[in-house]
């Protein structure tokens, strides 16, 4: 019983970080129906160039703030000069971000080596409670908890600010958006600088949790974030929340029972999905 | 005075050469009726005017400035309300967040415009929290003349307002626009006879991508012959 709840609890962590991914991919492609295979490149530069911040100043909290401006600004630069020429062309998308992928994960060693960098916890962070035979690990629920929070900021964004009615809008039907008065391509830009720094700050808090980085957690976790937004339904905050914790908690299970089919697993669930809600769970 | 001039505009859609050559005048305070058979280029042309469908050739001016190089969102913004053929109603969003997302400003003369709008239809203030989805089709295209209204728009394009409602919607519609007469100039696209010649002032005949004839609307009721070559009307 205390195995499955701290499992669970894992898988919650887990989840969030994922969601952090998630959230900005969905919003992309139901916006700009752009499929931005790059976006887990920005989980390993937030990761990366955070944990570079947080040995320089010796502030984790200063490396999280680095991760997220960096992010953000990767994702004016990349929405200008990349995304923007080839939103009309599908075929192009595909070929661009995943180029981009492969050339920003390639940046990274060049930039901080080829080998793994590790990292660790704050002291204020790195606290963990016995409560019976369950082991409450400050770190999770700190990450948890910033996972809440960001759901909810974007929730609030999409239903209450004049931004998100835009973005809600654009989702059906942007001619007409246009056609109102309203620069869409400025929004597509915020929707991007958003996307990208919530996946900067996801690989941010990643680092810690894993202890280790590498180049490669963009596309381990780039994965995982593409299963979740499928699952939850492309375009649906509220679909890759749940989906994010159901691959989670999922993904702690399997990795504790049976870990060599972890991945597979989440295949399946996917395709099982869009077997029987081939719009995803929350999709239109 | 001339609110807007399109002069020769040619549109391509893909490779296809949908207009070929469309000219017409609208004058300030009048309702011009663009009239012609289905597939002729109405909805083109209108798409043409908002940079929906970017011309390829020819001018735009309204108000004595060539607009047919901005982005749509420009276009609009000049003062240019569009009502589309499929009413571009957001299903999802409420009434209420519909007509919000329309409005430029949010001023007193917004407001103003705002109510004075929604007095018009009231079924619009009875569904007012309730998404746009719902609505029937006539409630739909009252949404979608509102929402083009709420702006300080001086020219209204408005596709085929009556296409799917019964007579008595139809009749509604009509009223409204007649009260809006005063207050906007209008280029309507219309395929019912009798709405285009109760409100049209004057009116273009596009065939074949090309506008092939003009005059005054009163003329044309009269005008057998030319009804029924260009418009199939016996
Ligand atoms: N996206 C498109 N691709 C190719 N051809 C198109 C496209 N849109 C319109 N057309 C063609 O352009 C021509 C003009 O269409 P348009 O919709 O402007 O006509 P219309 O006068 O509004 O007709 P209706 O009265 O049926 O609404 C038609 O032959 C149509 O098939
Ligand atoms: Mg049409």
């Amino acid at each position: 019983m205390d195995v499955l709840l701290n499992l669970t609890i894992n898988g919650i962590a887990t989840g969030s970080l994922i969601f952090l991914l998630a959230a900005g991919l969905t919003l992309i492609f139901g916006l700009m129906h752009v499929l931005n295979f790059a976006h887990g490149a920005l989980f390993a530069w937030g990761a990366y160039f955070g944990v570079w911040i947080y040995t320089q100043t010796d502030s984790f909290l200063v490396g999280i703030l680095g991760a997220i401006v960096i992010g953000g600004l990767l994702g004016w630069l990349l929405e200008r000069w990349i995304i923007q020429p080839v939103y009309t062309n599908t075929m192009s998308q595909i070929q661009v971000t995943m180029g981009l992928l492969l050339v920003m994960n390639e940046c990274l060693k060049v930039f901080f080596g080829p080998n793994q960098v590790s990292v660790r916890l704050p002291d204020y962070l790195d606290q963990s409670w016995l409560l019976g035979g369950v082991i409450l690990i400050k770190y999770r629920l700190f990450v948890i908890a910033i996972g809440i929070l960001v759901f909810l900021g974007v929730q609030y964004m999409l239903k209450r600010t004049r931004l998100g009615l835009i973005v809600r809008a654009g989702v059906m039907n942007k001619e007409m958006v246009q056609a109102l008065g309203i620069n869409i391509k400025k929004v597509f830009l915020y929707v991007f600088i958003l996307g990208s720094s919530m996946a900067a700050l996801g690989g941010m808090l990643f680092a810690p949790y894993s202890g280790v980085i590498h180049a490669g957690i963009g596309m381990d976790y780039g994965i995982l974030a593409f299963i979740v937004v499928v699952i939850g339904g492309m375009g649906s905050i509220v679909g890759s929340a749940m989906a994010a914790l159901l691959v989670g908690v999922l993904g702690a299970f399997m990795t504790y029972f049976v870990p060599s089919v972890a991945l597979a697993v989440n295949m399946l669930l996917m395709f099982g999905v869009l077997m029987f809600r081939p719009a995803g769970l929350f999709g239109r | 005075m001339t609110l807007l001039k399109v002069d020769r505009i040619e549109t391509y859609i893909g490779q296809y050469h949908i207009l070929q050559g469309v000219s017409f005048e609208v004058k300030q305070g009048e309702v011009t009726v663009l009239l012609g058979r289905n597939g002729a280029g109405k909805t083109t042309t209108l798409r043409s005017l908002m940079g929906l469908n970017p011309i390829s050739t020819g001018s735009i001016t309204f108000k004595g400035e060539s607009i047919h190089h901005l982005p749509t969102y420009e276009i609009a913004r000049k003062g240019i309300g569009y009502v589309p053929e499929d009413q571009g109603v957001f299903p999802d969003l409420t009434i209420e967040e519909n007509i919000r997302l329309a409005m430029q400003k949010s001023d007193d003369a917004t407001l103003e415009r705002r109510d004075w709008i929604l007095n018009l239809f009231p079924d619009l203030k009875t569904f007012w929290k309730k998404p746009s989805g719902l609505l029937s089709g006539g409630q739909k295209q009252m949404l979608a003349i509102a929402r083009a209204c709420v702006n300080d728009n001086e020219l209204l394009l408005i596709d085929e307002p009556s296409k799917g409602l019964a007579p008595i919607m139809v009749e509604k519609v009509m009223n409204v626009l007649q009260e809006m007469k005063d207050r906007v100039t209008v280029v309507l696209v219309e395929q019912n006879f009798y709405m285009a010649s109760t409100i049209g002032d004057g009116y273009y005949i596009i065939d074949d991508g090309r506008t092939v004839h003009s005059g005054q609307m009163a003329e044309l009721k009269v005008n057998e012959s030319l009804k029924k070559e260009y418009l199939g009307i016996a």
